[in-house]
């Protein structure tokens, strides 16, 4: 049914359609009114049969949930940025254990400095841990999304984060569909676990692995998530012919079949990326773009095919790799490696933070990216002036104090200096 | 005290019958513990690798054999990281006859609450569930969870085996390591050998602050008194907490043989108080008859070697001696008769 609602609640009624049975609540911004979308389903006795617990903090978030999958139930649980790092080591041994849990990652920048706005920093983060990565373009994927990783989460017995934007996504209404539990009860059987604890049938389950097998329980893991590729691949295409639209899949590509210059990005920065290569088109550039949903496992092979016939490949990072660069960037790099022709590989960082990416500096970018290519990654709209100052002043005093604190200092008294002189 | 009628003879008197040295078959039936049954479930069964005088092995074997008695063998167990689960899982080898689950250091509690939770939405909550660590996994790393599993009142019994310090990484000191043992990180150098005075914390006490339905204290020296803690816990619904002192002879330096006389003298000395109390109040205090100096607890351990070197009685043992005391007069742990 068509609704006009906050990408949370709609969030929140799709994870209640796939009857989790322990989902388990702590609260960070900007995931908070998905879980409390949840909590309200269960007290208001719509979702029926879930343990809503309220933990302590995010490592116990995940625990908890790692027990309840451990003992057979769907769990699920939500987070975003210091609270995915806040488990991490949850994060680490769900995968090791093999345990199917969906969580929603509201994706937020990571401190310090202390930020609640929007990037991929904590997705990128926590890359390695062996959960399969879902990035939602728009509301009624970041919805749908859920209902897919539930299935795939339990076909693989692998655990599985659903990306949406913090804010971008979260905060936003729009129209959405909400799927009929029927439809979902039909796409999403019950959830049977591959191990359960069990008196019945007493297994342990955690134990110390050594040098002897340890490479092959990792190698495991990652033949589960080659796996993975084909799966979302069938299950995206059943989802598609069951409600009748496209969600997940590994990747999207918009306009990109003729294209001299493919874009490659992930989330929400689509819907703006779009616009301006619609506009771009216009004027005649042969500019595309390729929408990465799937990002654990990475589909190189998917993005190579997408990518082999384009001159000029730029990828949009929303997250950083201090000391190396885009994170996206050096993966397409080495899916772009086995091309016989390989184009040309340019890296862009934005969004940091929640830094704005609007249209008039996307369209800078795109054209700058053909015609003066730069060097390493680019810092969309980065502030020049205010870098090369806090550079300087900290060259001239060893006991320069904190460079956060400096910036924003010096930025406002340019600020209010400007208000003045407008005044006078 | 308990009489065996023989046959047209003098009646003979057990004087010693309650107390720890009296063997199971004076006993009646009824009274014997789970361990003297040949119908234990040996949930943790012999062939793991725990060093020779482990009391944590002994604790655990008693403490869930004891919750398996309680469940009819309904129970599964979440284990912290550590030696208990080291030495009872190298796998292939399992020393658990029961489902178990490790998953990390120090959120045992809280994997033990969406274990609880999963099968209570399962429809079978008849099966019970034990999370067990040691002190450094309870009273330092797993804090925050056991916390959170107490205020919510989870159902779950959470069994701390208490040897005073991170043994399974080298002897390091924990927030359970009481003052001047020397440990890996609290050596005996310096002048102020050991662990430091006027730090640490006694979990059973916050435990009972959360007013949950059962905290209670017991030791491997005192079977009767552990199972029957054990099973009480089983008997309700909602956080439990038990902390076992358990010796640690490699830890402690002391003779593996000397576990369960250790951990009797800690009792005994005041040391370790073996208390139990039921949503937030104290209900009970196991009493000692005549309060040892705690110089006969500290000298077998070589932990405390530097406070007894070379004849002389260092002046931090009266320190600890009145820490016993104060112990002593706290939970009233000495008999009215004897005091």
């Amino acid at each position: 049914m068509l609704e006009q609602i906050e990408g949370s609640k709609a969030m929140a009624r799709a994870i209640a359609l796939c009857r989790p049975q322990v989902v388990c609540a702590y609260p960070i911004t900007p995931q908070t009114h998905i879980v409390e979308g949840v909590g309200d389903l269960v007290r208001a006795g719509e979702l029926k049969d879930c343990e809503f617990i309220n933990v302590e903090s995010e490592f116990a978030a995940l625990s908890v949930a790692i027990g309840a999958s451990a003992a057979g139930a769907r769990a699920y649980t939500a987070t975003a940025s210091q609270g995915l790092l806040f488990m991490a080591e949850a994060v680490y041994n769900a995968a090791g254990l093999g345990l199917p849990i969906v969580m929603t990652l509201g994706n937020r920048a990571i401190g310090a400095p202390i930020n609640i706005w929007n990037d991929h920093s904590d997705a990128m983060a926590l890359r390695e841990s062996g959960w399969i990565q879902l990035f939602a373009e728009t509301n009624q994927e970041a919805a749908d999304l859920h209902i897919l990783a539930f299935r795939l989460a339990e076909e693989l017995s692998c655990p599985t984060m659903v990306c949406v934007d913090g804010f971008i996504l979260t905060h936003a209404v729009e129209r959405i569909d909400i799927p009929d539990q029927a439809s979902v009860d039909a796409y999403l059987p019950p959830y049977e676990p591959v191990q359960s604890l069990d008196p019945a049938d007493p297994i342990s389950i955690g134990a110390m692995v050594g040098p002897e097998a340890f490479t092959e329980v990792r190698y495991l893991q990652h033949f589960k998530h080659q796996k993975a590729l084909d799966l979302i691949e069938r299950l995206s295409a059943d989802f598609a012919a069951r409600f009748g639209r496209v969600a997940g899949g590994l990747l999207r590509s918009y306009r990109a079949e003729d294209a001299d210059l493919v874009v490659v990005a992930m989330g929400s920065i689509n819907g703006t990326i779009k616009d301006v290569i619609d506009e771009m088109r216009e004027d005649g550039l042969a500019i595309g773009l390729v929408t990465l949903t799937t990002f654990r496992p990475f589909p190189a092979r998917a993005l190579n095919a997408a990518l082999e016939r384009a001159r000029d490949v730029l990828v949009i990072d929303r997250a950083l790799d201090v000391g190396m660069g885009g994170p996206l960037a050096s993966h397409v790099a080495i899916a772009l490696r086995d091309l016989p022709r390989p184009p040309r590989l340019h890296s862009a960082i934005a969004g940091l933070g929640g830094r704005p990416t609007p249209k008039t500096s996307l369209h800078r970018l795109f054209r700058q990216a053909t015609t003066q290519p730069w060097e390493g990654p680019h810092f969309l709209d980065l502030n020049e002036a205010v870098i090369a100052r806090e550079i300087h002043r900290r060259s001239k005093a060893r006991r320069a104090g904190p460079t956060a604190e400096a910036i924003l200092k010096q930025m406002e008294i340019e600020r209010v200096a400007r208000l003045e002189r407008s005044a006078s | 005290m308990t009489q065996l009628p023989l046959d047209g003879a003098q009646k003979l008197k057990f004087y010693q019958k309650g107390t720890l040295t009296v063997g199971n078959r004076l006993i009646d039936e009824a009274e014997r513990t789970v361990q003297a049954s040949a119908a234990r479930s040996n949930a943790l069964t012999s062939g793991h690798r725990a060093c020779k005088g482990c009391g944590e092995a002994l604790g655990a074997r008693y403490a869930i054999d004891a919750a398996m008695k309680a469940t009819g063998g309904q129970l599964i167990a979440v284990n912290a990281t550590g030696c208990l689960e080291v030495f009872t899982t190298p796998y292939p080898e399992t020393s658990w006859q029961m489902p178990w689950l490790h998953s990390l250091f120090g959120n045992a509690a809280a994997v033990a609450t969406g274990v609880a939770a999963a099968l209570r939405r399962e429809g079978r909550d008849h099966v019970r569930v034990v999370a067990q660590g040691g002190d450094g996994g309870t009273t330092d790393i797993g804090f925050g969870c056991l916390s959170g599993m107490f205020e919510r009142n989870d159902d779950v019994l959470y069994i701390c085996y208490d040897n005073e310090g991170y043994m399974n990484t080298g002897v390091q000191r924990s927030s359970a390591t009481p003052p001047a043992a020397r440990t890996a990180t609290t050596p005996a150098l310096g002048p102020e050998p050991g662990n430091v005075f006027g730090t640490g914390k006694f979990v059973p006490k916050i435990a009972v602050a959360h007013d949950i339905p059962y905290v209670a204290t017991a030791s491997v020296a005192d079977l009767h008194d552990l199972e029957a803690k054990v099973t009480k816990a089983m008997g309700f619904r909602g956080a439990r907490y038990i902390q076992i002192h358990v010796p640690c002879p490699l830890g402690w330096g002391a003779a593996s043989h000397d576990t369960i006389r250790l951990a009797r003298l800690a009792i005994e000395t005041g040391l370790f108080p073996i208390f139990e109390a039921e949503a937030g109040r104290i209900t009970h205090v196991r009493k000692i008859r005549r309060a040892l100096p705690v110089i006969d607890y500290l000298r077998p351990q070589r932990r405390f070697a530097h406070l007894l070197r070379g004849g002389q009685i260092d002046p931090r043992v009266a320190r600890i001696q009145a820490i016993a005391d104060r112990h002593i007069a706290d939970y009233g742990l000495v008999e009215e008769s004897a005091a």
